[in-house]
């Protein structure tokens, strides 16, 4: 589970941030204890994947908020949840660091293969990330339109201004229009 | 040497340089003015009796330092399990808060003489009045910090499966220790009000007696040198207190490091 502003502990470290689910789901809280330096090994790994590379002795308000959000995905990610809830997770962020997450969102996703709902109000992040995109009607939130993304992965910055891209964004548009009408 | 770290310097002598201005300030305008020393002596009276009565006053600052401190103790431990319990619950907090409020509304000078009638004059009833006097703010600081856990962070743990007392453990109590800390300053101070506060009504001991006394003998520089070694004992504590806070709870202050 990942929200809009990081909820990480400001009196933890990111590394012991990332690696709180360790200290909570089973079966890894039962082993948490002889398999220590394999778990530290793991969480620094994913760090370094989201290109977080030494900064896990860092406390999380010594991090720039698109830092927050790298660590905020990695431990929402380390305990290989079988499903990963994201509630517009970048939206907090300014264009350039939101567009790089995606990038690194999906490098995740291309290793590790969760399934994963993410809610968002960006059109493109949706079209980026997503295989389905749901568009949802104002309250009561009813699912009004399902529109599956074919475009191959991995897809890049500049396929999202390809025309297949950009045509799906503009019927999500369209649906969009038509429900607030 | 360097700006920041002269300026640094510069700030560190600042409060004993003020200090001893405004006791020489104090020294000349009492001989200045002629004021009788029964009235307020000048430092260097205090000083001397200090010297003159240091056995005494050593001796009765022990046993004032002896019940404060266990009646902090007393109100850390209490505070913290109260203020845990009002904070994770909403049922025992609409149910005890109320109480506490009530308690500490209660001058808690009227109830030393009840102390006195359970338990006779000495130690028992300082240790008690410390306790009455710095307890109310732990628990209302324990409790705020528990009570006002970000809710996001809850539900990242509920997500992860966290039981309610893993809540508590990983976020709750963390959470609170910049609360608790800033309430062991406040507490104390108040313990050393309460101990001597009740030395000077029911007891044959400590700095409160050694005050009553003197102001009875008229030994007003007596008087003066005892109240500035609970003043000096509480500032000391005080300043332990803070210590273990920037241990304890560093991340609090980022903005004071960044």
């Amino acid at each position: 589970m990942a929200f809009q502003n990081s909820t990480l502990m400001p009196w933890r470290t990111t590394l012991a941030n990332v690696m709180l689910p360790f200290e909570i789901v089973q079966p890894f809280k039962r082993e948490r204890r002889q398999r220590r330096a394999e778990y530290t090994a793991r969480a620094e790994r994913l760090l370094d994947s989201v290109g977080l590379s030494g900064l896990g002795r860092k406390y999380p308000w010594e991090l720039s908020g698109g830092m927050q959000q790298r660590a905020n995905l990695c431990r929402a990610l380390i305990h290989e949840p079988q499903l990963l809830m994201l509630d517009e997770p970048f939206a907090a962020l300014d264009a350039f660091t939101r567009e790089e997450l995606w990038g690194v969102m999906q490098d995740l996703w291309m290793r590790q293969r969760f399934s994963a709902v993410l809610v968002t109000h960006d059109l493109r992040e949706a079209v980026y990330l997503a295989d389905t995109v749901y568009v949802m009607s104002k309250r009561p939130g009813r699912i009004i339109h399902e529109r599956p993304v074919p475009l191959p992965r991995p897809r890049t910055l500049a396929g999202s201004f390809e025309p297949q891209f950009v045509d799906i964004v503009h019927e999500l548009r369209d649906k969009i229009s038509e429900a607030r009408a | 040497m360097s700006a920041a770290s002269t300026k640094r310097l510069r700030q560190a002598i600042m409060p004993w340089l003020i200090t001893v201005v405004l006791l020489i300030l104090w020294e000349v305008l009492t001989r200045a003015s002629g004021i009788s020393p029964l009235i307020l002596p000048p430092p260097s009276a205090i000083g001397q009796a200090m010297l003159r009565y240091h056995e005494v006053l050593s001796q009765n600052a022990l046993q004032t330092l002896f019940t404060t401190i266990i009646g902090f103790g007393l109100a850390l431990a209490t505070g913290i399990l109260i203020g845990l319990a009002i904070g994770a619950s909403s049922e025992i907090y609409s149910g005890v808060y109320p109480l506490l409020v009530a308690f500490n509304a209660v001058p808690k000078v009227a109830l030393v003489p009840l102390f006195v009638l359970w338990c006779g004059i000495g130690s028992i009833p300082a240790v008690l009045t410390a306790f009455m006097l710095s307890f109310f703010p732990i628990v209302v600081n324990v409790a705020t910090g528990i009570a006002t856990i970000e809710p996001e962070m809850e539900d990242v743990m509920r997500s992860l499966g966290a039981r309610r007392d893993e809540i508590l453990v990983k976020v709750g109590i963390p959470r609170a220790m910049p609360y608790l800390f800033a309430s062991l300053k406040v507490s104390i101070t108040l313990a050393f009000v309460g101990s001597v506060i009740s030395e000077t009504v029911a007891s044959n001991d400590g700095i409160g007696f050694v005050l009553m006394g003197a102001a009875a003998r008229f030994e007003v520089s007596l008087v003066f040198a005892g109240i500035v070694i609970v003043a000096v004992m509480a500032v000391v504590a005080y300043a332990i207190c803070e210590f273990l806070e920037a241990r304890m709870a560093h991340w609090a202050f980022r903005a004071r490091t960044q």
